[in-house]
């Protein structure tokens, strides 16, 4: 494809372009998303960087969701959803006819605000992408990759010994860390996260945080919180929703030290939201 | 004075009373007694029920308890010839003088001791009514009168009204609980007398059932065997291909409707399975005997079978067509119910649609399915129509569902049809095969509930 070589247009005003020569993961320009009558999103454009975690903040229903799900076009799910503008991943347009929505959603892999383990054993649960796609050659092909993906997780030294046990039998910390190896397993380029902490108590919360700070030397990873302080911690990129478009995006220190938009200061501040 | 004026002359008091609690409430309170405790109308209701209940119960009770009294009354006064009769005999006498009484008609010539009798029933029973009436209408206004005089502002209503209302609903429920009490039990005696001729052994494990008891010594066809074994197996089989229709034309159904219809579609389509479970039972039993049975039976002379035209598939396959909404509909519900973060799950790992239902969806549901499919044959084994009119009479012993079976149900009917007399084997039977079909569908029915709700904590 051309689009790889083309530059990606102007950034928008309000985005303050980051300067270091890290490679793009997503590219979005005016992306628009109206469920039924309601417009969700206006005109949002976005790049989401190689091997950084870009925090989406904003009050509810600003949008940041709806814009995690038109990545991995979680949202064609949902009747009555219409998305237009441009996503592309490494250059692929995310919504061309051309494009598989299955190998789309291998590789951009989703963990959701409530744990949502299978009702299969552990093992199981980490095997069924790696089934569905076909990727493990054999049984000790499969094994080899649930066991790698549980140790990323962080969850192989807690689990190891009741693998077969069903996965809602796990704390809901573990839970979110078994959707987490979940993702992996099927090796995506990108994990977007939906308030992954937003079920979980303080030191579940640290512990996924500090996973995602790991994760994030293979991975790009967008999360949406709630939490000022999370996007704060293990961000490198911030961007502010605000009903329905993006009010500033920069560095994640920029935006909670310095922001430019008053609107910005004003939520992180506690003004509003 | 009858029952019915009495019973509304009751009711008038009532309300009469409702009003005059209510009134002297509120004159209490604006007399300066200060604050009611509860609202105006509570302190109307407590004198409604204190005056209405009590004498309500009296009148039902009297009503329970006088026949019994008036005929040892009057059994008393008859000649000592006539009490020594057998209770048969007694019955048909007793009858004789009610009738008297009432002006209705007797058979035969009366003698004087039934007359003397009739005028003595006819008597008790005038003396009953005026007393009841006396004595309802008493209470009644005992009732009024000490509720009202209770009546302060302090009096607390609401917590009386409220405890009669919780006491009055806890009676309702009861009431179901007593009816299938007593239906179990009269099963169960009645089944008890048809053991004392039969033995269970025999009756469960015989592999002839010939119901007919001779009436003569030279009769043909009429050996009175009570082996159920071919009942049993009828059934099963008959179950057996009805759920083999059922489950799975149910199932998909159910999960086209849940997963893969449009709302639009679905809004149309749920309602018109649904209006097949409306269908009465006879009209699915004529289809099956009148169309279904001789299509089967005309398709086996094309093909060289011998078809019976009362066939075990007709009516099972009928039988099934009649499952599929309850089949369709419970495991709809259950499908829905699986929350929607599992599909999510699924297809952020890229599963698609049939991926997910396969994998994800129907393993999380199966608890929930079974015991839809487990409530479906506890139905498929108590359904009595479609097998009347289908499956045929003749208690075969066969696995071959080209042949004609018998029922369970099919045989308690036709044991039951008709002119009978009540304290033959053969009727009796009845009792019998309805106690092992209550058995059956009620270990059913707890299997499948039990499965359902371990499923729903899942959940929730």
């Amino acid at each position: 494809m051309t689009m790889i070589q083309t530059q990606p247009q102007e950034p928008t005003l309000r985005e303050s372009r980051n300067t270091s020569e890290d490679a793009v993961t997503f590219v979005t320009r005016d992306v628009t998303v109206h469920y039924g009558a309601k417009k969700a999103l206006d005109n949002v454009s976005l790049d989401i960087n190689k091997n950084d975690v870009t925090a989406l903040i904003g009050p509810s229903g600003c949008g940041k969701s709806t814009y995690l799900r038109c990545l991995n076009r979680m949202n064609d799910i949902i009747p009555g959803c219409r998305v237009s503008g441009r996503i592309l991943l490494d250059g692929e347009d995310v919504y061309a006819k051309s494009m598989d929505v299955v190998h789309l959603r291998a590789r951009v892999g989703m963990v959701f605000q409530k744990p949502n383990p299978f009702p299969k054993s552990i093992y199981e649960n980490v095997a069924y992408g790696p089934r569905i796609h076909g990727i493990a050659r054999d049984r000790a092909h499969l094994d080899g990759i649930v066991f790698t993906s549980l140790e990323k997780a962080g969850l192989l030294g807690e689990v190891k010994d009741r693998l077969h046990e069903p996965g809602t039998s796990l704390s809901g910390g573990q839970q979110q860390r078994l959707c987490i190896a979940r993702a992996i397993a099927v090796q995506p380029e990108v994990i977007l996260m939906d308030e992954p902490c937003s079920a979980l108590d303080p030191i579940a919360t640290a512990k996924i945080e500090e996973l995602m700070d790991e994760l994030r030397i293979n991975y790009s990873i967008v999360i949406v919180t709630h939490s000022m302080q999370q996007a704060a911690r293990v961000s490198q990129r911030t961007s502010f929703f605000h009903l329905g478009v993006i009010v500033e995006t920069g560095e994640t220190e920029q935006i909670f030290t310095n922001p430019i938009d008053r609107r910005t200061q004003d939520y992180i501040t506690g003004r509003f939201g | 004075m009858s029952v019915t004026i009495l019973i509304a002359t009751l009711l008038v008091l009532t309300a009469i009373g409702f009003w005059l609690g209510r009134a002297r409430a509120v004159a209490t309170a604006s007399g300066g007694a200060g604050r009611l405790n509860s609202l105006p109308g509570y302190y109307g209701y407590y004198v409604a029920i204190w005056c209405g209940l009590p004498a309500l119960l009296l009148v039902l009770l009297w009503l329970a308890i006088e026949p019994q009294v008036i005929r040892a009354l009057v059994v008393h006064s008859l000649p000592a010839s006539a009490r020594d009769l057998d209770p048969a005999r007694l019955g048909l006498l007793l009858n004789d003088v009610r009738n008297l009484a009432t002006g209705g008609f007797v058979a035969g010539s009366v003698d004087a001791g039934v007359q003397a009798a009739a005028e003595r029933y006819a008597l008790l029973k005038a003396i009953g009514l005026a007393a009841m009436t006396v004595a309802a209408l008493a209470l009644a206004i005992a009732g009024l009168t000490y509720a009202r005089r209770r009546i302060r502002p302090d009096f607390r209503a609401r917590a009386r009204v409220e405890a009669t209302v919780r006491i009055a609903l806890i009676a309702c429920s009861a009431v179901a609980i007593i009816t299938t009490v007593g239906i179990v039990l009269s099963l169960i005696f009645e089944a008890g007398r048809f053991f004392a001729r039969i033995s269970p052994i025999e009756f469960l494990l015989g592999l002839e059932w010939s119901p007919q008891i001779a009436l003569r010594a030279d009769q043909v066809g009429a050996a009175g065997l009570f082996g159920a074994v071919p009942l049993f197996v009828g059934t099963l089989l008959i179950s057996v291909i009805a759920m083999c229709v059922a489950m799975p034309v149910g199932l998909l159904a159910a999960i086209y409707t849940a997963e893969y219809a449009h709302p639009r579609a679905r809004a149309i389509i749920k309602p018109i399975l649904e209006i097949l479970a409306g269908v009465p039972t006879v009209v699915y039993g004529f289809f099956a005997a009148l169309t279904v049975a001789p299509f089967f039976r005309n398709l086996g002379e094309g093909v060289g079978l011998q078809i019976s035209s009362e066939s075990a598939l007709a009516a099972g396959i009928v039988m099934g067509v009649m499952i599929i909404p309850f089949v369709s509909s419970l495991s709809d519900d259950i499908i829905t119910a699986v929350p929607q973060s599992m599909r999510e799950g699924s297809y952020g790992l890229g599963g698609t649609q049939s991926e997910t239902i396969r994998k994800v969806i129907l393993p999380a549901a199966l608890p929930g399915i079974v015991g839809g499919f487990l409530l479906a044959i506890s139905r498929a084994i108590g359904e009595t129509m479609i097998v009347v009119m289908a499956a045929g009479l003749a208690a075969n012993l066969t696995a071959n569902p080209l042949d004609a079976v018998t029922t369970v149900t099919v045989q308690v009917v036709t044991l039951l049809v008709g002119d009978q007399e009540f304290d033959s084997p053969k009727t009796l039977a009845a009792f019998a095969l309805g106690l092992v079909l209550f058995c059956v569908t009620l270990v059913l029915n707890v299997i499948a509930l039990h499965v359902v709700n371990r499923y729903r904590e899942q959940y929730e």
